[in-house]
C-alpha cells in the first residue's frame, strides 16, 4: 500500500483495476468522464477500453463481457442511465456471471446536467444493489466491494458517486500491483434457460431478486461503510441520517460540538440496511435527514418507523426542514443542523456590499466553428419565420446573446424529432435541428430515419467538429480513433444520412461565411428532410493561426463585430473594439463580418 | 493543524495547476491533502476556484465561509467574489490585472478592476497586491503567472512550505527548459 493524490474518478478507475477489471466502456458525461479516461491511461493492454456510441450500447457490451465471467464496468452520467435503462431493467432479471459495476455519476445542483434525478431511486426501481461513496478514499475502497458483491450475488450493481466525490481530490491509500485481484474470465457457457429472457424465467427471477434483496438488507446492515457514530452525550435523543458528500459536511459541522447527536451514514441506499437503521433509531425522538437529490433515506426511515412502531419524528426534505432541490454545502448543512439542534449561529457581521461583480457565463470559445455555423444560419434566415432546435453539447451555448440561436434543448438527440413535431403543427415555419457529431452518432440517427420516412420538412444541421468537445475531446465513430489506440475507418456522417434517405446532404466549412449562408438559403428552401454538415475542427484541438489585427484607421468604432458575434477574442479597450491576443485563434469570422474591412487575419480563410 | 487555501481566478489562468503543485508538495512532505475545484462548463473564461486543505482529520475538500487562511486571487473581481471565505485575520494575495468578461464587452461596460482592488484594500488587512501580468511581461512569458502568484503566496508565510520546497516539486513536473523561467517567477520579489 502507498499514498497517492487522486481525483475521485481516478480513484474509482484505480480501484476497479485493483479489483481485476477486464473491460470498461461507457459514454462521456460530466461528472463521470475521467473514470474511463483513467482506466484507458492505466491500460497495459490487458483490458478492453471503449467509448461506445451511447450508454445503451455500452451497457449491452458490458453485459456480454460479464456473461463470460469478465469483471466489467460501464460508466455514464445520471441521464445516461435513462438511455441505458432498457437493457438495465432486463439485465437485472437475467443477472451476470462476472462482476459488473454500472458507474452512474449523479449531479446535484445540477452543475452540468439536465435533471436532478437520483440513481439511488433508480436502484430501487430496477431492484439493483447500489453503492454511494462519501469520499475519494471510500470511492477507491467501495468500488472493489461493489465488484465482489456483484460476483457473489450474480447481479449487476450500481455505483453512484456525486460530482463533489467524482471531482474532489485527496491523498488516499491505494494498493500496490502485487495486491491486485486478477480475474481470468471463464468464457461464455451456453445455457438458454439462463441467458434468454422469457416471461416464465422473469417470473422466477423476480421471486429470486426479492429474496436476495431481503437478504442483502441484513448483509448491508453489517457492511463496513454503513456506520453509526455515537452521540457526544449518550443521553442525546436526536439523530442525523446522511450519505455521500453530505456526510462529510455533517462531520465538519459536528466537529467539536458538545452535544453532537448520533449519526447514521448510509453507503448502501438499496437494499436499505434496515437492521442497522432500527438500531440507529432506537432511543431517539427526532431525526434529521440530510440528503442530496431524492429523500431516499428519509422515506426509508419513515417507513421503518411505521413498520416497527417507533415513535421517532423523521425530518428532512419532505417536512421542508431541508431544501428539496440543489446541492448541499458546508454552510447549508451547518445551518440545517443548528436549527435542528436548537443552536443559534453567530449572526453574519454587516459588511459593505462589494462592487457589482462581472458575470462570467460559459461561452463558446474564441474561434469556435459553432459560432460561425449559428451566425450563417441566422443571417440566412433573417426576416423569415424560423425555429432552431438545439441539442446537448458545447453548441447548447449558442443560446446565449448575441447569437440567440437555440430555441429548444431537451436531451441527447431530441432536437431532430422536436423539429419534426413543430413543423407538423406550424407548416409555415422553416425548421432547423442542430446536432453535434458525437450526439448524432449517440442518438440522432434513428430520429433522422423517423423524420425522413414520415415526410418531415426540415433542415438537419450537423455541427461536425470531429470530436466530443463538451466533455473533453473523446473519440467517436467519426474520428477514426479508438480507446485501444487503433486507427480505424471513420463512419461517414454524410454516408449515413444518404443511406437513410436524406437526398440533399451538403458539407461546408462554416468559417467560409458567404458560402455557408448561401448553402443554408438554398438547401433549406428544398422540400423534405435535407442536411447541411458544417465541418470545421474544434478550435481547442488545432494550432491557432496568427491573431486578427484591427486597422485603427479603417475601424469606425461601430462595434458590429462585438455585437454580432460575442466572441471572447473581441473585447472593448478604452471604448474601442480590440483583439484579445491570448485568446484569438485567427479564425477570420470577424474579418468577414466587418463591413469596413478593418479586421485582417493574414488570409487564414 | 489545518491550512485552508482558496485559489480563484478565471479559466485558463493555471489555477488548477497551481493547486496540483501545492498538493504534490504536501504529499512530498507527508501532509494529508484534499482539494476540490470547478471543472467542466466554466473551463474557458468562467470563474474558476480551487479549495485546498492541508493537515490531519480532514473530512471534505470544501470548507465553509470565513475559513480560508489565505486567498490567492489571480483576478481582482474573482478575489472579491470569494472574499466571504476568508477567515477573520486571513491573508490575501491578489493580482491587480482585471480580465473583462465577454458580457462586459457586449454591454459596453468598462470594468477595470480598480473598484475591486479598492474594496480589497478596505476589507483585508493582510493584503498583497501585485500586477502579475506586468511581471509576466518582464520575465517574458504569460505562462508563469501561476508561479508568480504562488511565490507571492509562499512569502505570506501561511503555507507550510518554502519557495525551495515548491521548486523541488516543480522541477519534477515541468520540462527542463522551463525550470529556470519558473524559478525566476517563484522567486520574484515585489
Amino acid at each position: 500500500m502507498h499514498q497517492e493524490f487522486l481525483m475521485g474518478n481516478a480513484a474509482i478507475a484505480r480501484g476497479a483495476i485493483a479489483a481485476g477489471l477486464n473491460l470498461v466502456c461507457g459514454y462521456p458525461g460530466t461528472p463521470s468522464t475521467e473514470v474511463l479516461e483513467t482506466a484507458a491511461k492505466q491500460n497495459d493492454g490487458s483490458r478492453y477500453v471503449e467509448w461506445s456510441v451511447n450508454e445503451k450500447a455500452a451497457l449491452e457490451l458490458g453485459a456480454g463481457a460479464a456473461y463470460c465471467g469478465a469483471r466489467a464496468m460501464v460508466t455514464m452520467k445520471q441521464v445516461g442511465l435513462n438511455v441505458a435503462s432498457d437493457p438495465l431493467m432486463s439485465l437485472a432479471y437475467i443477472g451476470v456471471k462476472g462482476g459488473m459495476v454500472i458507474l452512474v455519476a449523479d449531479d446535484p445542483g445540477p452543475i452540468s446536467s439536465q435533471t436532478e434525478q437520483d440513481t439511488r431511486s433508480f436502484a430501487a426501481y430496477s431492484k439493483l444493489p447500489c453503492f454511494d461513496p462519501a469520499s475519494v478514499q471510500e470511492a477507491y475502497d467501495m468500488i472493489q466491494d461493489a465488484f465482489a458483491y456483484s460476483e457473489q450475488y450474480h447481479t449487476p450493481v450500481l455505483f453512484r458517486p456525486t460530482t463533489r466525490v467524482c471531482h474532489g481530490y485527496a491523498s488516499i491509500t491505494v494498493k500496490d500491483p502485487e495486491e491486485f485481484v486478477t480475474n481470468q474470465p471463464e468464457g461464455f457457457v451456453k445455457d438458454s434457460s439462463k441467458w434468454v429472457i422469457f416471461p416464465r424465467l422473469s417470473y422466477q427471477a423476480h421471486i429470486n431478486i426479492e429474496a436476495r434483496n431481503a437478504g442483502l438488507q441484513t448483509v448491508f446492515s453489517g457492511y463496513a461503510h454503513n456506520v453509526i457514530t455515537p452521540a457526544a452525550d449518550a443521553r442525546c435523543r436526536k439523530g442525523i441520517a446522511t450519505h455521500g458528500i453530505s456526510s462529510t459536511y455533517t462531520a465538519e459541522a459536528l466537529r467539536g460540538m458538545a452535544d453532537a447527536p448520533r449519526v447514521l451514514k448510509v453507503a448502501t441506499p438499496f437494499p436499505f440496511p434496515e437492521k442497522l437503521a432500527v438500531e440507529f433509531l432506537s432511543g431517539l425522538d427526532e431525526v434529521l435527514c440530510i440528503e442530496e437529490l431524492d429523500p431516499v433515506i428519509e422515506r426509508e426511515l419513515t417507513y421503518i418507523c411505521g413498520k416497527y412502531h417507533l415513535n421517532v419524528t423523521i425530518r428532512g426534505k419532505l417536512t421542508h426542514d431541508v431544501k428539496n432541490a440543489g446541492e448541499n454545502t458546508c454552510a447549508s448543512v451547518t445551518e440545517n443542523i443548528a436549527k435542528f439542534m436548537g443552536h443559534t449561529l453567530p449572526a453574519a457581521p454587516e459588511t459593505d456590499v462589494p462592487p457589482a461583480l462581472p458575470v462570467r457565463p460559459p461561452v463558446l470559445c474564441a474561434g469556435c466553428p459553432h459560432r460561425a455555423s449559428f451566425y450563417a444560419v441566422k443571417q440566412a434566415m433573417k426576416g423569415k419565420k424560423a425555429v432552431f432546435c438545439g441539442d446537448i453539447g458545447c453548441y447548447t451555448l449558442g443560446n446565449a446573446m448575441p447569437l440567440d440561436m437555440v430555441d429548444t434543448c431537451l436531451c441527447m438527440g431530441a432536437g431532430v424529432n422536436i423539429t419534426q413535431g413543430i413543423g407538423k403543427i406550424e407548416p409555415d415555419t422553416t425548421c432547423f435541428a442542430f446536432v453535434g457529431d458525437s450526439t448524432f452518432f449517440a442518438s440522432a440517427i434513428t430520429g433522422a430515419v423517423n423524420a425522413v420516412y414520415n415526410q418531415a420538412n426540415m433542415t438537419l444541421v450537423v455541427l461536425d467538429n470531429s470530436t466530443t468537445a463538451m466533455t473533453g475531446h473523446q473519440p467517436h465513430p467519426g474520428t477514426g480513433r479508438t480507446m485501444m489506440g487503433q486507427v480505424v475507418d471513420k463512419v461517414s456522417i454524410e454516408a449515413v444520412l444518404k443511406g437513410v434517405g436524406v437526398k440533399t446532404v451538403e458539407t461546408v466549412n462554416p468559417l467560409e461565411l458567404d458560402k455557408a449562408i448561401e448553402t443554408v438559403q438554398r438547401v433549406s428552401a428544398e422540400d423534405g428532410v435535407k442536411a447541411i454538415i458544417f465541418k470545421s475542427p474544434c478550435a481547442v484541438l488545432i494550432k491557432p493561426e496568427q491573431p486578427a489585427v484591427i486597422d485603427a484607421d479603417k475601424c469606425t468604432n461601430c462595434k458590429r463585430c462585438i455585437k454580432q458575434l460575442g466572441c471572447p477574442g473581441l473585447v472593448l479597450k478604452d471604448g474601442h473594439a480590440a483583439i484579445e491576443q491570448a485568446l484569438c485563434t485567427g479564425c477570420g469570422l470577424c474579418e468577414q463580418v466587418c463591413a469596413f474591412h478593418a479586421i485582417s487575419t493574414g488570409g487564414a480563410n | 493543524m489545518q491550512t485552508n487555501i482558496l485559489i480563484c481566478g478565471v479559466g485558463g489562468q493555471g489555477i488548477v495547476l497551481t493547486s496540483k503543485l501545492i498538493a504534490a508538495t504536501a504529499m512530498a512532505h507527508k501532509i494529508p491533502v484534499m482539494s476540490a475545484e470547478t471543472i467542466g462548463m466554466a473551463q474557458k473564461g468562467g470563474s474558476v476556484f480551487s479549495f485546498l486543505r492541508l493537515g490531519d482529520d480532514l473530512h471534505c475538500p470544501m470548507f465553509p465561509e470565513k475559513s480560508a487562511d489565505i486567498i490567492i486571487g489571480f483576478e481582482p473581481a474573482e478575489a472579491v467574489r470569494m472574499l466571504p471565505y476568508l477567515k477573520d485575520g486571513g491573508k490575501a494575495v491578489v493580482n491587480t490585472h482585471a480580465i473583462m468578461p465577454v458580457t462586459a464587452a457586449l454591454s459596453g461596460s468598462n470594468y477595470t478592476g480598480t473598484e475591486m482592488t479598492d474594496y480589497l484594500q478596505k476589507h483585508v488587512a493582510a493584503l498583497t497586491l501585485l500586477d502579475a501580468d506586468a511581471i509576466c511581461r518582464e520575465i517574458g512569458s504569460p505562462k508563469v503567472l501561476n508561479m508568480i502568484m504562488l511565490g507571492a503566496a509562499i512569502r505570506a508565510n501561511v503555507l507550510p512550505f518554502t519557495i525551495g520546497d515548491i521548486e523541488e516539486t516543480m522541477r519534477a513536473t515541468v520540462k527542463p527548459q522551463f525550470v529556470e523561467m519558473n524559478c525566476k517567477a517563484l522567486e520574484y520579489q515585489i
